[in-house]
């Protein structure tokens, strides 16, 4: 089990550096030279100069990598071209709306797909598989966007059931999850639809396995063959698009936090970009990025929790 | 007292009729085997007393076991029957346990279902009852895995579950098919043991004759949905009332008629083969450690004659003909062939490919499901540097489906109108298509049932008679050995461990290893 | 493929997409009214004889819009679909045929580099770098295609390369390349075509949240996604500039899910051995 985290780890950390690499790459092809935007386009070349010497922009590529890694280590962001102010304060607060709000919508998700996806399995061909089967159809094809603005539409502003937009902080959490709700609901309702259609598949395939044979032969009835054996054997492909889904949801949650007006990660990145605050950009992407990771990481070590197999090749 | 008696049982699937007028009964303290080609229904059968059976399968007539009828109880008696008073073993021991869970935790599993006993009471049975099935405590802690455990051994965790709380009836599906023949004898001698001790019925159900013949009191051949012959194993034998049964009997003896024209110029000669394969590497760094499937073997095979190659599973007789095939690189030793060395590090070049080819086991898997057979069996052609086309073409397809008695209309159809015995003649006649001196059946007739086997053994002694080839026939099955090659080879563990004529193997064995194998056999007795 | 048309699923699914390909190409000829010329007299009708979806705020008719965007939608998703298999497909049988060698391992590793990267997010670089065009969106969108048909060309190649035909077509001498031609590719194709339409139907929704932020088609391309981030300050007054659009979006993906649902059901070679 060790070697298998140690092995985990390993791989945690040269995706971490390959990720810092593209996007330091990326951000290095992009047009535009950061000192100039800062200064403004009547600023004097001498300024200029002046500037990309203070913030290092004249060292070989391999400088500049290394100090934004050793930057990044020791939690220093950056400065922000455009504000002047370190990247790590601007992205504060916002980190703890995005985040939240994504695994807020990743623990809706798992809660409405769950139970339907295992209903639909075990009454495979009834009225109720049909519905979980048509109704997640349904889920998979409506964009959130679209969804969103139906949902503030009808939802907030005509029956006031929630907040429009807004975000008023984790003072009191009460508001805070009040506000978060429908952003969350929006950003879960096409993972659960997905996630309810791998469980479903996901059990079915179990349902058919020798050893379900074998439970019922011990005199098990179906139920607790279902329960006792099918459940965990079905886990496993359902944790890979769990995890999966996290990046879809950060990503969802860009767009999201634009139709509520929420002071997230997403609306930064987005005026990041529109004002060309590099810095900005490439911290906010690697810190997503690192997320995503991490929360591989998480499935990976979870495989090993639920499969005894994996354990082996550590033992 | 019959603890199961089945009577006029009739059984559809859908629209599908699978078994007509049934009937059966076991008695308790004695094996029942219900004999069977695939398609006879004799499964079937089996889950009709369990009541274990697929959608929309509809049973009707009498199942009575221990005083109540098995068709007229609900799911909710079922159940308490179901592992209780009736175990039940597969014949896959590897997907038959829950992956996920420990060996003790799915014994002790039936004992809580059934019983109001605690968790460490279970616990306690389900040791008892593993150290019974032949897995003590100190190498099988109930905290172990089903993938840490052999395929024997798993085997037996199943049957320890069926027999945890002594069950007045065993029903074995085939319970030894998937396993090599010293497992096989063992999970026999444990199961007939355990009917002795508990006093219980067992319902045996196999395709093989030779498998029962010595542990069943009573036989019951099925074919086709129906019983066609029962009684007693003694009377079965003597008698042989009906053409099934002695149709069944002689297939599953058959030994084909052959001249034996082996000259002596070597055609494949190998010597002190080596073959190393990478393992997984165990720790971060250094270099991956090596197994080493083959460990130097040496033979020669003659002009026309047939080597058989035995070995269980894991022996190295896969790794030793994927080399020789040219299909891997081996790392020392020599192979020649028709004169042409071939040495460590190096591939088997076209030219010597051409004079080899193969047959495999599988006669589903062994083409691609989107061709058809005409295109199937000229595969080969593109080892000739000048492959036939056109008419030539066309000529050597009808030529080779002649050979092994198809029709050339056949060469237009898509391999999936065939059965398997059709399936493996086309595999044969793709084999022949280049004209090969040798011809490599690696496991070719372990797949078909007896009857087929025994018609696919006479084509292949008829086209080596008739087209001078040489076989290398490599098989797990003795009894098929001996029927059809002059020479054989015993491996074990990527060494031969004995080499020899085939009538001198089989009644004078040399290595322990080999008199293991040939006393684990079931191979029948040809009585008058 | 005729089977598949007897499944009540591929059916609704090939007739609600195939009214929106119709209706895209049907653009090309003839729409019911100009797209790209300004009435603001009959700006934001409600739908009419007339204007059967109503007007936008610039009196457009929304109905010849909605023509006019599924070409955009379905030429994003068909080309990001055709770089995904195009790349995709060829990378995954090369790592399947050369399994545990270095190329195996540099393609797997690049593959889930990128599936580190959230698909928005890349596509928000590229535009970010290059600027927002219907054709950056094709191109954000087609490389989170290639992993995805790369992993599964790769894992269905690994499962036929244990099985005996191809075993046959190596001991008759063929090259790795000449089998995954010759006998992989044809028995993955199924799964390229279920996987195709998935991947197709994604294509659309992510072309209309690109062009909904603004990172999509530019104006005065007509794009579904556009038209709803257009209509979002109008919706309470004037909810069918939002309505129309969605459902547009809404029914395409929706048929061909159904389709690819079906095919995967028909395609499936696994028989269920269901018990009581």
């Amino acid at each position: 089990m060790l070697i298998y985290i140690l092995k985990r780890l390993l791989s945690l950390g040269l995706s971490l550096v390959a990720a810092s690499v593209v996007i330091f790459l990326a951000i290095e092809v992009m047009p535009g030279d950061a000192a100039q935007i800062m200064l403004g386009i009547n600023a004097s070349p001498d300024a200029v100069e002046a500037l990309r010497q203070e913030l290092g922009l004249n060292l070989s590529i391999y400088a500049r990598y290394l100090s934004w890694v050793g930057g990044l280590l020791s939690g220093d962001f950056g400065v922000s071209y455009t504000y002047r102010v370190p990247v790590t304060e601007m992205i504060g607060d916002r980190v703890w709306l995005s985040f939240p709000m994504a695994i807020y919508a990743l623990v809706l998700s798992t809660l409405i797909a769950f139970p339907i996806g295992i209903i639909a399995a075990a009454k495979r061909g009834s009225w109720a598989d049909w519905l979980v089967m048509g109704g997640t159809q349904l889920g998979v094809a409506i964009p959130n966007f679209w969804f969103a603005m139906l949902a503030v539409q009808l939802l907030a502003i005509k029956y006031h059931w929630f907040s429009a937009g807004g975000f008023p902080g984790w003072e009191n959490p009460f508001l805070a999850i009040r506000a978060l709700t429908l952003p969350a609901f929006v950003l879960a309702l096409p993972q659960a639809s997905i996630l309810a259609r791998v469980m479903r598949s996901s059990l079915l395939d179990t349902l058919s396995e020798d050893f379900m044979r074998t439970a019922r032969a011990k005199g098990n009835t179906r139920r607790q063959a279902l329960v006792k054996h099918a459940l965990r054997n079905a886990m496993i492909p359902v944790l890979t698009i769990l995890g999966l889904q996290f990046s879809f949801l950060l990503a969802g949650a860009i767009i999201v936090e634009k139709i509520f007006f929420l002071p997230g990660i997403g609306s930064l990145i987005f005026t990041a970009i529109s004002q060309r605050d590099l810095i900005v950009v490439e911290s906010v992407v690697m810190l997503l990025v690192f997320a995503v990771i991490l929360v591989t990481f998480v499935v990976d070590i979870t495989y090993a929790v639920v499969d005894p197999r994996l354990r082996r090749k550590a033992r | 007292m019959s603890i199961l008696s089945i009577s006029g049982l009739n059984l559809t699937i859908g629209t599908v009729p699978i078994l007509r007028d049934v009937s059966l009964s076991a008695r308790a303290g004695e094996i029942l085997a219900v004999i069977g080609e695939s398609g006879s229904g004799k499964s079937m059968t089996a889950y009709c007393v369990n009541q274990l059976l697929p959608r929309g399968a509809v049973a009707t007539g009498q199942v009575r076991f221990d005083g109540q009828d098995m068709l007229a109880l609900d799911e909710r008696a079922l159940c308490t029957l179901r592992g209780a008073d009736i175990g039940m073993v597969f014949q896959e021991p590897m997907t038959a346990l829950n992956p996920v869970q420990t060996i003790g935790a799915q014994v002790a599993e039936t004992v809580l279902i059934h019983t109001g006993k605690s968790k460490a009471e279970a616990l306690r049975i389900a040791r008892d009852t593993l150290n019974r099935c032949g897995l003590p405590a100190a190498q099988f802690p109930l905290d172990k895995y089903p993938h840490e455990l052999s395929g024997g051994q798993r085997q037996r965790v199943v049957i320890a579950m069926a027999i945890a709380l002594r069950p007045k009836l065993l029903i074995a599906d085939e319970p030894t098919t998937a396993l090599d023949v010293t497992t096989q004898a063992q999970i026999l001698d444990l199961l007939k043991g355990l009917v002795k001790q508990d006093n219980m019925a067992m319902m045996l159900i196999s395709h093989d004759l030779g498998v029962v013949a010595d542990v069943a009191d009573h036989i019951a051949i099925m074919r086709k949905g129906e019983v066609v012959e029962s009684g007693p194993t003694a009377q079965i034998f003597a008698e042989m009332n009906h053409p099934y049964t002695r149709a069944l009997f002689e297939a599953s003896n058959h030994i084909p008629d052959r001249e034996a024209p082996a000259v002596d110029a070597p055609i494949l000669s190998v010597k002190n083969l080596v073959r190393d394969y990478l393992l997984p590497r165990k720790s971060l760094f250094g270099p991956a450690p090596k197994f080493r499937a083959v460990n130097g073997v040496s033979f020669e095979l003659k002009r026309g004659e047939s080597l058989g190659l035995v070995g269980e599973s894991g022996c190295g007789k896969s790794t030793l003909t994927r080399a020789i095939l040219g299909l891997e690189a081996i790392q020392g030793g020599e192979i020649v062939i028709n004169g042409h060395r071939i040495g460590a590090g190096q591939f088997v070049p076209r030219e010597l490919r051409r004079q080899m080819q193969v047959v495999f086991q599988d006669p589903y898997g062994s083409f691609n499901p989107r061709h058809k057979v005409a295109r199937l069996v000229t595969e080969p052609f593109h080892l000739l540097s000048d492959p036939p086309s056109g008419a030539a073409r066309k000529a050597a397809i009808d030529k080779a489906l002649t050979e092994v008695g198809m029709h050339p209309d056949d060469a237009d159809k898509f391999i999936h109108e065939f059965s398997g015995g059709q399936r493996q003649r086309i595999a044969i006649a793709r084999a022949l298509i280049i004209e090969p001196e040798l011809i490599i059946l690696d496991e070719a007739v372990s797949a078909l049932d007896v009857s087929i086997r025994a018609q696919i053994l006479d084509l292949l002694a008829d086209l080596s008679d008739r087209l001078n080839l040489s076989y290398l026939f490599i098989s797990h099955d003795l009894s098929v050995v001996r029927a059809i090659t002059d020479r054989v080879l015993v491996m074990k563990s990527g060494e031969f461990v004995e080499v020899g004529d085939t009538g001198r193997v089989f009644t004078d064995p040399q290595h322990p290893y080999t008199r293991a194998l040939i006393e684990a056999a079931p191979i029948l007795e040809i009585t008058p | 493929m005729m089977r598949a048309f007897k499944m009540p699923g591929f059916l609704i699914g090939f007739i609600l997409a195939g009214i929106f390909v119709l209706a895209a190409a049907v653009s090309f000829f003839w729409t019911p009214d100009a797209v790209d010329t300004v009435d603001i007299v009959n700006k934001l009708h409600v739908p009419d004889a007339k204007n059967w979806f109503g007007t936008d705020h610039f009196g457009r008719d929304i109905f010849s819009m909605i023509m006019v965007g599924a070409r955009t939608s379905i030429a994003v998703a068909i080309v990001a679909v055709g770089i995904g298999m195009g790349l995709g497909v060829p990378l995954g049988l090369a790592a399947a045929a050369r399994k545990g060698s270095i190329l195996d391992e540099v393609i797997m590793r690049t593959n889930d580099l990128i599936f580190a990267f959230p698909a928005l997010l890349i596509a928000i670089m590229i535009t970010a770098a290059f600027g927002a065009s219907a054709v950056n969106a094709i191109i954000a969108i087609g490389i989170f295609n290639i992993p995805v048909f790369a992993r599964l060309s790769r894992g269905a190649a690994l499962s036929l390369w244990t099985r005996d035909f191809v075993l046959a077509a190596r001991v008759a001498g063929k090259s790795p390349a000449h089998i995954s031609f010759e006998h992989i590719l044809p028995n993955i194709l199924n799964l390229l075509i279920v996987q195709g339409t998935i991947q197709f139907s994604l294509g659309i929704l992510a072309e209309a949240a690109l062009s909904y932020v603004g990172l999509g088609a530019q104006p005065p391309t007509p794009s579904w996604g556009r038209m709803l981030a257009e209509s979002q300050t109008m919706v309470s007054f004037a909810p069918h500039l939002a309505l129309f659009p969605g459902m547009a979006i809404v029914l395409t993906v929706l048929g061909l899910n159904l389709m690819g649902d079906a095919l995967r059901d028909l395609f499936d070679p696994k028989i269920r051995r269901d018990r009581a």
